[in-house]
């Protein structure tokens, strides 16, 4: 029987592309790290004692909560005194544009998706596919399109990410009761008024949600990122991987779960409140 | 009197073919047949009443008779996206003083007219949970484009009226069923609407505070002149409100007059059942 030609199909897809808009690629691929290399570079400008005063005096004034600034605190110091606070910047950085760009794409798509079902229809499989084929499948393709480095990290990390946003904004927005769309109506609300008044408050939460979750998923791809190049926590632990080295490799592991408490203590919004009052 | 509304010969339709459904309506097919043949549901069928200027006009009816669907053709919410009306809703456009047809107004033009001229109340009240009791009520000033310090000024001045001003930083979940309806009467009169439509406004609360906003509704009316149309299935509290009284079943209105009238003279059996709970106890109508 014949085989479906699924991998012959990817196989001349990439190569039209890598041979048709190799330069574009490359260009989309260069401004993203040269982006993100100033911002790195504009973090490690801060010597570190002061950046984590700085945001510990941030975070305490949004946060108002010793506990939360006691965990990140001792965090922050651990990774300081393990000697990653160059990767663990890296990362966070990567984790940052992964997030931002995911939300910002990913917002609109769940509404949409909320709002069309035909889209829907068309995103859920999507969706599906971004979610669970393996990681490193498609990072041949993205390798080949933008070469070694952040970008293809970057670009990887929002595959695997943005679902999150989409999917808990699609859930937020269609979950909206029919009744206060009518109220809206009743009053002569436009569509947009409609949909900044009532879907998006209505839909906050699972849409903040939707955003904690990215991030975590974007750290998690970190390792993998590493692989095609991209700088942060991964590459310590890949390097530790290859030379079977159990010291560094605990270190950095160890360093990835702290650079994890520290993004949930900050970000993690303080629903609970928000959440009492409906 | 000046006819506020004109209604006539009006039909909605729920179901994605209502032209189908049309043509088996002028074909002198029944409600039930086309329910179960064609799968649409008839929600109005042939309704021609009016409404008249600051009278409070009570479509009174069971459960699924359709009062709900008809108040919501008024302003025009039934009939486009959801189901699809024909005939003539004639509305007496306070802007330009001339008769529309809400059914083949433009878009934008019905949506003008909830704003500044029809305004609603619902039954679940239907505030955001996450807007204090003022913010609900400057809502409708947010979507006029009205600055914040006059939403304010207004807002406080419609509290003031409904007793709620020292409420006004509180969220709805905070306050009792009545006073959340307070908050939808607010909301729907500070648009400045000289229509109203209220959809069982008090069917969700207990029978004190029920008999309390119905003094509170006509004592309004009286000072601000109204027009008023009210559903309710409660019809103690439709002879109690209505200047007049319009009974509806199956989607079609059986009988419309003053409550002296419906009790003394009902039209047909169907009307004779409300009544007859009512006669009892309210001699002092007979």
């Amino acid at each position: 029987m014949q085989k479906l030609p699924i991998g012959a199909w990817a196989q001349d897809g990439v190569n039209f592309l890598t041979q048709f808009f190799e330069n574009q690629f490359r260009f989309v691929s260069d401004s993203i790290a040269s982006i993100i290399e100033k911002f790195i570079s504009l973090l490690m400008w801060f010597p570190p004692l002061a950046f984590i005063i700085t945001s510990l005096i941030l975070i305490f004034i949004v946060k108002r909560s010793i506990k939360n600034i006691l965990v990140i605190s001792f965090c922050f110091l651990a990774i300081l005194n393990l000697g990653y606070w160059e990767e663990t910047l890296e990362t966070m950085t990567l984790v940052l544009f992964a997030t931002l760009i995911s939300t910002f794409v990913g917002i609109p798509i769940g509404i949409l998706c909320a709002h069309h079902s035909f889209i829907y229809a068309i995103m859920r499989p999507v969706l599906d596919l971004m979610q669970t084929i393996p990681t490193f499948v498609y990072l041949i393709p993205t390798l080949m399109l933008f070469g070694l480095g952040m970008a293809p990290g970057l670009i990887s990390t929002i595959i695997f990410a943005m679902p999150a946003v989409i999917r808990l904004t699609y859930l937020g927005i269609s979950n909206v009761p029919h009744a206060l769309l009518e109220v809206a109506d009743s009053f002569g609300a436009n569509s947009w008024k409609k949909l900044s008044s009532v879907e998006i408050p209505h839909a906050w939460q699972s849409i903040k949600t939707g955003i904690s979750q990215c991030m975590m998923l974007s750290l998690s791809m970190v390792v993998v990122a590493a692989l095609v190049g991209a700088d942060g926590l991964g590459k310590p632990v890949v390097q530790a991987l290859n030379t079977v080295n159990i010291s560094k490799g605990i270190e950095s592991g160890m360093t990835i779960v702290f650079v994890a408490i520290l993004l949930d203590r900050i970000f993690a919004n303080s629903s609970q409140k928000i959440g009492a009052v409906r | 009197m000046i006819e506020h509304f004109k209604i006539e010969q009006l039909d909605l339709v729920f179901g994605k073919n209502s032209k189908k459904v049309f043509q088996a309506l002028d074909a002198g097919q029944s409600r039930e047949h086309i329910h179960q043949e064609l799968k649409h549901v008839i929600a109005v069928q042939n309704v021609n009443f009016s409404v008249y200027k600051s009278e409070i006009l009570v479509i009174m009816g069971l459960s699924g008779s359709g009062k709900s669907s008809l108040l919501r053709c008024l302003n025009g919410m039934n009939g486009r996206t959801i189901g699809k009306t024909r005939g003539q809703i004639l509305y007496l456009d306070a802007e330009t003083n001339q008769r529309i047809n809400l059914i083949e107004c433009p878009k934008n033009h019905l949506r003008k007219i909830r704003k500044h001229q029809v305004s609603m109340v619902f039954q679940q009240f239907g505030l955001m949970p996450w807007r204090t009791v003022s913010e609900n009520v400057a809502f409708p000033l947010e979507i006029q484009g009205i600055k914040s310090t006059e939403r304010i000024k207004q807002v406080e001045e419609k509290l003031e009226i409904v007793g709620l001003a020292k409420w006004k930083s509180h969220y709805p979940h905070e306050l009792s069923g009545g006073m959340q309806q307070r908050v939808g009467l607010a909301r729907a009169f500070v648009t400045q609407a000289d229509v109203l439509l209220m959809d069982e406004p008090f069917s969700a609360l207990d029978p004190l505070i029920r008999k309390q906003l119905q003094d509170e509704i006509l004592e309004l009316q009286q000072k601000f002149k109204k027009t008023i149309i009210f559903v309710t299935h409660d019809f103690s509290e439709a002879i109690k409100i209505g200047s007049r009284i319009a009974i509806m079943d199956a989607g079609k209105i059986l009988q419309i007059g003053t409550p002296q009238d419906i009790i003394e003279n009902p039209a047909c059996e169907n009307v004779k059942r409300f009544t007859e709970d009512i006669k009892g106890t309210h001699t002092f109508l007979t």
